[in-house]
């Protein structure tokens, strides 16, 4: 016992060497790139959480500047009023549709968090030129967009304090753990169900919707 | 003159010579011009003399040549990056025109009628862009590390290629894969209804390994991973995912990325969803919460019939799918077929996987070929002797957790159809009596 313990303790001590030298633990180890600057962290550091806002950035905007900002270059492909040019989506709309047939999930009828808009309109849009709004416009169209959806009063002003309050329709009807798996199939190999039980329930067969598979690509659209 | 003829092109000595004499140099007895003079001429006398007669392959007496086999083809360099033969013009990424809005935000598949291996190719991986490819210039990309860390990073190109690297072959599928048929049986295709799943050989560094050198701090318990393209498209992920298998990679099957995806840098996320392996890489922040982006809200959230909603349901759950036949591969008649087909799981390794001719009612099991990796696509086959009768073929993955390829009946019954992503349902192909083969859901 004593003896194979004297042998042991070296090997752990050679491993552990071996390890910090590998540069597994300790940071910086490596030592290649730059240690990034407060400046120039701050020039990246745009994004905004949804639940509490953090990361808002100072500014305010109210719903009429919103409304001419958004006109100028919203409108074209959401819609004056938000309800989406040709298949642009919809930015209103679809409350009480979400147990629908078709259900219309929109900024008014799904998403849960109004900070998560201007964090989504300050990186992604105007499409044709995202990120180059100032911060005021960017608050400007949330508190437009929000008041289209009847979620904020006419004189509503955003900024980092009020967007965190705003209560979203659909906030408390998500679920952020996977309950997956939910389906409990198990691999039966014969006579698993009654030949008269089996039957077609949807074919694509003459649907009309695949693009072709050869020659040139398809510009198909649907009737 | 000796008249064009076949010996002439086929035993002529002056051009074995010249081959030798290019390879030895132009001063060598016949240089490259004779040579070139030489391949012109039997090309000529070809085009005027029309096809020889043993290049018709139908006579089929040995040796049997067709033209390629008494001419000369084009040499090394002609095509310096290489390309598919032109007969396979047709296998390419499609897109469908009436399913977006624009271009810059959509999806292609990828041909997986056409393809044999478990590596997609680089030029046939799917597609998914919210902001269209941007096109980013390595040597101004950085990659920033900060947020709850010791020491935030800024890491060149250069830099991030200086760490050990590392390569491990994965798939990636959007979870919007089979999206178009959770309703019904709309695409009839195999492109279009499973071509968002490709796999590639991926290398590049360890997220751990980068994270370990910016020193994680005790409260980080989250990622925020964030892309150069014009949607800065960012998503959330759990540290603990982030230290166990994602990888920073610069290299797609022994090549630089290719543009769209990712060049010249992006994440992979072994076995979740597609859209979290976020390209053109720019930036991790690390966080004590997550940060319910809009594509973690809005999008990639499942819809279930209650009007709840389920959130960060990352995982690729097991799916198979048979490749041939399929409604762009028919069969040719009555005979013995191999039936082939992927399968993959985000849970790890593909144990098994079952094919049925009825509709579900018998199962054999087919063949699985190696290899086998964790969270790759797996290969599988089975022999079918085809009678010529209405045959209704499907495919089921079991993966090594036990987990067992649900129906979409199944599906359905826990999701109702509105849930848009992870349909990892079961594919019926129905077989009619000419070999034709559509796409069809069983009650
Ligand atoms: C050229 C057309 C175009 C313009 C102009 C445009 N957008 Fe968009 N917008 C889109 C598209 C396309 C999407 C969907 C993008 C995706 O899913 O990848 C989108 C998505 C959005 C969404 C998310 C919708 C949802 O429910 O998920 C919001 C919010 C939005 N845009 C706001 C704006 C605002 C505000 C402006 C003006 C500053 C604007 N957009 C300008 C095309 C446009």
């Amino acid at each position: 016992m004593y003896s194979s313990r004297k042998i042991y303790l070296p090997i752990v001590a050679i491993v552990l060497a071996g390890g910090s030298l590998a540069g597994a633990a300790e940071p910086g180890s490596f030592g290649y790139g730059r240690v990034a600057t407060p400046a120039q962290i701050a020039g990246w550091d745009i994004d905004v959480r949804g639940e509490d806002g953090a990361g808002l950035p100072p500014g305010k905007g109210t719903v009429d500047r919103g409304a001419d900002v958004y006109a100028e270059q919203c409108a074209a492909c959401h819609g004056t009023f938000g309800e989406g040019e040709g298949r642009f989506p919809k930015l209103v709309g679809g409350v009480g549709s979400l147990r629908d047939e078709r259900p219309e999930p929109t900024v008014g009828s799904y998403w849960p968090f109004a900070p998560t808009l201007w964090d989504y309109i300050n990186r992604a849009m105007p499409m044709p030129a995202p990120h180059t709004l100032s911060a005021d416009d960017v608050y400007a169209l949330t508190a437009y967009i929000l008041n289209l959806n009847d979620l904020v009063p006419q004189e509503f002003v955003a900024d980092r304090n009020s967007l965190p309050k705003v209560k979203m329709r659909n906030r408390d009807n998500f679920i952020w753990t996977d309950p997956r798996p939910d389906t409990m199939a198990k691999p039966c190999m014969n006579d698993c169900v009654n030949a008269a039980d089996v039957s077609i329930s949807s074919t694509a067969e003459g649907r009309n919707l695949t693009p072709r598979t050869t020659g040139p690509l398809d510009t198909m659209q649907p009737k | 003159m000796r008249p064009p003829g076949e010996e002439n092109v086929r035993h002529n000595p002056l051009r074995s010579k010249a081959i030798l004499s290019d390879l030895a140099g132009p001063d060598a007895p016949l240089g490259r011009r004779s040579f070139l003079t030489l391949g012109a001429a039997l090309t000529g006398s070809l085009a005027i003399g029309g096809k020889p007669a043993l290049a018709d392959p139908a006579q089929g007496s040995p040796p049997a040549d067709a033209p390629w086999s008494q001419s000369i083809g084009a040499g090394v360099v002609d095509r310096p990056y290489g390309r598919p033969a032109d007969t396979e013009a047709s296998v390419i990424r499609r897109n469908v025109p009436w399913l977006t809005a624009s271009m810059e935000s959509s999806v292609s598949f990828s041909p997986l009628q056409d393809l044999h291996g478990i590596i997609t190719p680089n030029g046939l991986f799917f597609e998914r862009h919210h902001a269209g490819r941007p096109d980013v210039d390595p040597a101004q990309h950085k990659l920033m590390i900060h947020g709850l860390v010791e020491r935030p990073l800024l890491l060149t190109m250069k830099d991030i290629l200086r760490f050990p690297s590392i390569s491990r072959i994965h798939f990636i599928e959007c979870p919007a894969n089979g999206g178009m048929n959770w309703r019904a049986a709309q695409m009839n295709s195999l492109q279009f209804s499973h071509g968002m799943v490709s796999c590639a050989e991926w290398t590049g560094v360890r997220l751990s390994t980068l994270l370990e050198e910016v020193g994680v701090k005790k409260e980080a318990k989250w990622a925020m991973v964030e892309g150069a393209d014009g949607a800065h498209m960012n998503r959330s992920l759990p540290l603990d995912k982030c230290l166990d298998d994602c990888l920073v990679v610069y290299a797609q099957n022994g090549e630089a990325l290719r543009p769209e995806q990712g060049y010249p840098l992006r994440l992979v996320v072994p076995g979740w969803e597609g859209n979290v392996n976020i390209k053109w890489l720019r930036r991790i922040k690390l966080g004590d919460k997550p940060w319910h982006s809009r594509e973690e809200t809005s999008k990639y959230t499942d819809l279930m019939p209650d009007g709840t909603s389920r959130g960060f349901t990352w995982l690729i759950d097991a799916k198979s799918v048979i490749t041939f036949p399929c409604p762009e591969k028919p069969l040719d008649g009555p005979g013995l077929y191999e039936i082939r087909g992927l399968a993959w799981t985000g849970n790890g390794k593909v144990k098994r996987v079952d094919v049925s001719m009825d509709g579900g009612i018998n199962w054999q099991t087919a063949r699985l070929h190696e290899p086998v990796l964790s969270k790759a696509l797996t290969r599988f086959s089975l022999p079918w002797r085809w009678d010529g009768r209405p045959a209704l073929v499907a495919s089921r993955v079991i993966d090594e957790t036990g987990y067992v390829q649900p129906t979409i009946v199944e599906l359905r019954k826990q999701r109702g159809s509105n849930s848009v992503y992870h349909n990892n349902s079961i594919q019926t192909w129905q077989v009619k009596p000419d070999g034709s083969v559509f796409n069809v859901q069983l009650a």
